[in-house]
């Protein structure tokens, strides 16, 4: 579904993102890990043709991201809060992005109200703009936005963070369903292990641009996790 | 704490992309400045003997203290516009062991450093020479020269209170309306001289020095004031929770009958609505209405009709160059988000284009009434129009891919750079002077009906080949995407 070939990305010589080759099957959940400045933002950027590759393509369902725009109709995506339109409200912006991904309001409706557990009461109806609302509420509307009109793949950056202990469980859920009933292709990254572990069945390991590890999610995955990141606290701290 | 503070002003401002950015533009600002200067400058050493040769009969230092209520007034007004609150991101410094009134001292003492306060002393300390060369007593221009200080100073602080309650109201520029229509108004009917009660009240200090203690103590309850009104704001609560504003939702379903564009109409059209920066740019499209004002009533104007086609140009084409020059900006906080959505570029700039073509048949209706002044205006304004759809229309939209500036909507836009760069100054002369020069010359050369003729005929050209131009400046937008995705992120 999603293929990666010879990827890079630099800055002024400095490469920041080298991937040799990637494959992502369909209906994978797919999780990316990896500390700050790894790469996990710059390989979401490319996947959505928002900054340009220095050497290499990624190809998604076939189509060449920085070729065509014929990618965007299966793809959906919530980076971060410049995802979302301010001074919207959130029904406003969910029935602007149902518009554009040909969604009627019957049809945006139908999807809102399947998260109203997810949403707690504090995103529909509230009269309130997108700019006013909490951090964790403005990701509760930009992740449930990124679901509108049944895209095949979903990308998601950092969607843990900022949301409560009661969203992120129910986060993962939303999460695991869609990868294994609808068979969509959901690639999240994220700093805590745990969450990345629970929601994806694989997981991919970045560091400085390079991917280290690519794991087969299973129940000694998380241990495995763990080691590495402590093992490179203790590589850094030899070096100093 | 003062040495730490003007530490971090001096490092905001010099390492603010900001500064760092528009060279040319600080450059040209520095010039303004040194104008003014020079005005403010040669008007006070010109200024005694003109009042001597105007008023021949008068003692030229009454008659200028009777002036003053005048440029008071004046200086309220300009400083509205010009001058901004003193700022200073004050979030890291609350939770600091940094005392609140210290930090509220600070921005006061800082605003009265500002540009604004040191002008008018290029024009108070050249004519207080004067008056001392002319004869008048030193110990009387002294005070004088001391009290007119203290009463910039009054302004200054004065200005800043009109502000911080124009803040909280929608039409931002009522206060100060207000504030000075009354004053002027209570004067102008002789209800309350103010002329005479502040040129009066200034002689009397000329003459008795310790009545200066009366605007001292008016400037210290004026300063008082703002300190209280700082300090009130200097919690981070306050200033989280004014704003949270209630949705006002219009109904937009007509834009429905725009088909494909419908989205982005009703989007642009609550980005005009709800936003600081786009709403109080609305006013400003009201007043340029009554441009025409200015020249039509005039003789002299009105036997250049080589002129009209101008002001028409401007009159209908207010709003399409106020917003227009900022296409794309306007979007460029959820720019990447539409970037990476299922949309069709041509719809989004179609939007814009329909949202221009609007204004400017709107406001040439508005304008119709100029009909007053002779069918002549009528008609130029009727062909700018035209050429305004036809030709300005896509020559702001290519300009716009040029843009490069991220804009905050949620400031005001009177004399907010924020976001011109070169594009906006480069992209005025095809606007303006284009057509000017068209009209004029076929004016000199053909006649006024055969100029008319000609720019609706350029506009006429344009709408019929709109689409081959649209296609043109899409794909120079899309070539230029991931440029103003990069510029778009960065923080000014």
């Amino acid at each position: 579904m999603i293929y990666t070939k010879d990827l890079s990305k630099s800055y002024n010589g400095t490469t920041v993102l080298n991937i040799e080759e990637l494959t992502i099957p369909k209906g994978q959940s797919f999780g990316l890990v990896g500390n700050n400045g790894a790469g996990k933002t710059t390989y979401f950027s490319l996947l959505l043709d928002l900054i340009k590759p220095t050497t290499g393509s990624i190809t998604s369902n076939d189509v060449t991201v920085d070729q065509s725009e014929d990618w965007k109709p299966f793809t959906s995506s919530f980076i971060d809060e410049s995802f979302l339109i301010g001074y919207l409200t959130p029904e406003e912006y969910f029935y602007f992005i149902g518009d554009l991904r040909g969604q009627n309001k019957a049809d945006v409706d139908a999807l809102t109200a399947k998260f109203e557990d997810f949403f707690n009461g504090e995103i529909i109806g509230k009269k309130k703009y997108l700019r006013d609302l909490s951090k964790g509420n403005q990701k509760k509307a930009g992740i449930v936005a990124a679901l509108i009109g049944n895209p095949e793949v979903i990308i998601l950056d950092e969607p843990f963070a900022n949301l409560d202990p009661t969203t992120q469980i129910r986060l993962k859920q939303i999460l695991k369903d869609l990868a294994e009933k609808q068979g969509v292709t959901v690639l999240v990254s994220s700093h805590d292990l745990m969450h990345v572990t629970d929601v994806c069945e694989r997981i991919v390991v970045l560091e400085k641009g390079d991917i280290v590890k690519d794991l087969e999610t299973n129940p000694a995955t998380l241990k495995e996790l763990e080691t590495h990141f402590a093992s490179n606290m203790v590589a850094s701290v030899e070096e100093e | 704490m003062i040495k730490h503070f003007l530490n971090l002003e001096w490092k905001q401002y010099f390492r603010s992309s900001y500064w760092q950015k528009n060279i040319a533009l600080n450059i040209l600002l520095v010039f303004f400045a040194l104008y003014f200067v020079a005005l403010f400058l040669s008007g006070g050493f010109i200024l005694l003997p003109a009042l001597k040769k105007l008023y021949p009969d008068e003692d030229p230092f009454i008659v200028a203290n009777s002036f003053l209520f005048f440029w008071i007034i004046g200086d309220l007004l300009g400083r509205f516009f010009l001058q901004k609150l003193p700022v200073m991101s004050v979030k890291p410094l609350l939770t600091l062991p940094i005392k609140r009134s210290t930090v509220v001292n600070f921005v006061l003492g800082k605003s009265a450093l500002s540009f604004f306060n040191f002008l008018p002393l290029f024009a108070i300390i050249p004519f207080s020479i004067m008056l001392i060369r002319d004869g008048y007593a030193t110990s009387m221009v002294l005070p004088w020269m001391l009290t007119m200080v203290i009463i910039v100073l009054i302004i200054n602080f004065l200005n800043f209170i009109i502000e911080a309650f124009s803040a909280e109201t929608e039409l931002s520029i009522l206060p100060l309306l207000l504030v000075s229509g009354v004053l002027f108004g209570l004067d102008y009917f002789e209800i309350v001289s103010f002329r005479t009660l502040i040129g009066d009240g200034l002689i009397s200090i000329a003459n008795n020095p310790v009545l200066i203690v009366i605007p001292l103590l008016i400037l210290l309850v004026s300063y008082w004031l703002n300190y209280k009104l700082l300090k009130d704001k200097l919690f981070l609560d306050s200033s989280l929770k004014t704003k949270v504003q209630e949705v006002k939702a219009a109904d937009l379903s007509w834009t429905k009958r725009f088909g494909d564009i419908a989205p982005f109409m009703q989007l642009d059209l609550k980005l005009i609505w709800r936003n600081k920066r786009t709403k109080s740019m609305l006013p400003l499209v009201i007043l340029f209405l009554f441009y025409g004002l200015i020249f039509y009533p005039q003789e002299t104007y009105q036997n250049q009709p080589w002129f009209y086609a101008f002001i028409g140009i401007f009159v209908t084409g207010i709003f399409l160059i106020n917003f227009g020059q900022f296409i794309p900006a306007w979007d460029s906080s959820y720019y990447k988000m539409l970037m990476s959505q299922n949309i069709k570029y041509e719809q989004y700039l179609s939007s814009k284009f329909m949202l221009m073509i609007m204004s400017v048949v709107i406001l040439f209706v508005l304008s119709i009434p100029y009909v007053y002044f002779g069918w002549k205006i009528l008609l130029a304004h009727f062909a700018a129009a035209i050429y305004n759809i036809g030709v300005n229309s896509h020559v702001i939209l290519f300009g716009g891919s040029f843009n490069r500036k991220k804009i905050d909507l949620d400031k005001k836009a009177a004399f907010n750079y924020q976001g011109t760069g070169a594009v906006q100054w480069i992209i005025g002369f095809p606007l303006m002077l284009l057509p000017l020069g068209i009209f004029g010359i076929s004016y000199w050369a053909l006649g006024f009906e055969v100029a008319c003729t000609i720019l609706a005929i350029l506009g006429i050209v344009g709408i019929v080949l709109h689409k081959k131009l649209m296609t043109i400046i899409t794909k120079r937008y899309l070539n230029s995407k991931y440029k103003m995705i990069d510029a778009f992120s960065q923080d000014n």
